[in-house]
């Protein structure tokens, strides 16, 4: 596997490039549309249950099955690869979101609101500080779905070390395909970790001084 | 002051009015307890006067202002409001929580940390142990404490307080009430405060208002509250007590009698209510007491007909 990648440096790195960047717009997309979606939802309560079911159903489709049916709405490569991964992030972020910030606890809110904070210094000083744990939590969450399933991208000509799996396998070039399925198993833990350690560096900051 | 003006307040979808055409005033430097069973309409009535519950019709003047009309995010920040569940911000130190409301007004950071501290020292804290701890730090009573120094911290004409020790143990709630009545009175805070206990509404009211289905069924000190209920429904939520309640009300000091000691006297603090020295007398099967000052000079005698007296005696007239 090794010698593989030593005797294909820029294949391999190229496609860990993709990969990352395939994962890292995805990522961010997800961000910019679970955050505010999430963060609308809390207050638009009637809308938030048919909201939740459509992300839930979202959730049951297969990463493979969503790529695919990208294919003949968006074609291929880059950008359809994209969307799909950002369709197959989306739910975690917003659930946690939206739980994070429901499951405040309604008598600070009261008391913040009762103190004369307005709604949106309620917002920005109470109820998203209080619920950053468990965002944060479904950022990671994404972050590894996203990044593990990147790998699916090649399917659709999105580039990603899935193209090395999949080239591997059709030219039983198994050298090839066991470095590509080693890099998306490392890339995937190396994820987890970074954010698994960030978020305890945060709660320990949120830890209120224990 | 706080006044109601045929004040209503109707939930969608609920037929029955929450608060029915409800008149109230309360008068300058003074708590009056609202009371009432669940459901009453206490607690909508208070929670209207800082319009966390908007009014559906009628006038709510405070300190002379109509708050129908003023901006609620503005008002509250001139209304102290404590509550039981406390809410204190987990995320935020002692003295950012007591500092909530200076800071939304915008004093200026030495201002606020004079401020926090002359708080924390009034409900009892020393400021130096507290001001950097967090809330999870506190017991229960001491959170509540914090809960009342920062509804004070900015200073309030008006408090609103909604059964502000139903969460804390029996020892500490009396002692909690019978510090924050003396602090409430000395600075003049003119108080709604929200309670289910008919002894914590006789402690802690000038004026006692009972509520039932959303009407005030009866609007007066607690001694007449006790001695003169206006209908069935107050007496039987006074309680057969009613007559050691409202001896509860009396200090011995202000009861006492000329008279010389008697040898087979009690002697009793002049701090104790005469429900104490009656409870006292029966116990020892004794027939009177001598009431000492805190140098145990007798200022005079209490004896069980002299209470057999007042407690059939009229209430004074408000």
């Amino acid at each position: 596997m090794l010698d593989w990648i030593s005797a294909n440096p820029r294949i391999f790195w190229t496609a860990v490039e993709n990969h990352l960047w395939l994962s890292g717009v995805a990522l961010l997309a997800v961000m910019l549309i679970a955050l505010p979606l999430g963060l609308a939802l809390t207050r638009h309560r009637s809308l938030a249950n048919s909201a939740i079911a459509i992300v839930n159903i979202l959730r049951t489709v297969p990463s493979l099955a969503l790529l695919v049916i990208m294919l003949p709405v968006l074609g291929t490569g880059f950008l359809p690869s994209v969307v799909a991964l950002t369709l197959y992030g989306l739910p975690a972020l917003l659930l946690n979101t939206y739980t994070g910030l429901t499951e405040v606890d309604r008598d600070i809110v009261e008391a913040a609101r009762g103190q004369g904070l307005s709604d949106v210094q309620v917002m920005t000083r109470i109820e998203i500080p209080l619920a950053l744990p468990v965002i944060f939590a479904g950022i990671r969450t994404a972050a590894v779905q996203v990044v593990s399933a990147a790998t699916l991208a090649a399917f659709i000509g999105g580039g990603g070390l899935g193209e090395l799996i999949t080239a591997g396998m059709a030219n039983f070039n198994f050298p090839q395909l066991i470095a590509g399925a080693v890099a998306v198993a490392l890339l995937a833990l190396l994820v987890e970790i970074g954010f698994a350690s960030v978020e305890r560096v945060m709660t320990r900051s949120a830890r209120m001084g224990a | 002051m706080i006044r109601l003006e045929n004040v209503s307040k109707l939930f969608a979808g609920i037929a029955r009015a929450a608060v029915d055409s409800l008149d109230l005033s309360v008068p300058e430097g003074r708590t009056c307890v609202l009371i009432g069973p669940s459901g009453c309409g206490k607690t909508t009535t208070m929670r209207m006067v800082n319009r966390l519950i908007e009014p559906s019709s009628g006038r709510i003047i405070v300190e002379g202002e109509d708050v129908t009309q003023a901006d609620p995010v503005l008002l509250r920040r001139r209304i102290g409001y404590v509550i039981q569940q406390v809410g204190l911000f987990p995320h935020m130190t002692i003295a950012e929580n007591v500092a909530t409301v200076p800071k939304l007004l915008g004093w200026p950071a030495e201002k606020i940390r004079s401020r926090s501290e002359e708080m924390l020292a009034l409900v009892g804290l020393e400021p130096a142990q507290f001001l950097s701890r967090y809330p999870r730090h506190l017991s229960g009573g001491q959170r509540q404490r914090v809960g009342v120094a920062r509804a004070l911290a900015a200073d309030p004409p008006v408090m609103l307080m909604d059964e502000p020790f139903g969460a804390v143990d029996p020892v500490v709630r009396g002692r909690l009430q019978e510090e924050f009545v003396a602090i409430l009175r000395r600075l003049k805070k003119t108080v709604i405060f929200v309670t289910h206990d008919i002894d914590e509404a006789i402690r802690m009211g000038d004026v006692v208002a009972i509520m039932k289905d959303g009407r005030l069924v009866q609007y007066d000190t607690p001694d007449r509250l006790l001695a003169a209920p206006a209908d069935a429904f107050v007496a039987d939520f006074v309680g057969a007590d009613a007559a050691l309640r409202r001896l509860s009300l009396v200090s011995a000091a202000d009861a006492v009698e000329e008279g010389a000691p008697e040898s087979s006297d009690l002697r009793l603090p002049a701090s104790a209510n005469l429900r104490n020295v009656l409870s006292a007398l029966l116990t020892e099967g004794r027939d009177g007491a001598t009431i000492v000052d805190d140098e145990s000079r007798p200022l005079g005698r209490i004896t069980l007909a002299a209470i057999r007296a007042r407690s059939a005696g009229r209430p004074a007239e408000p």
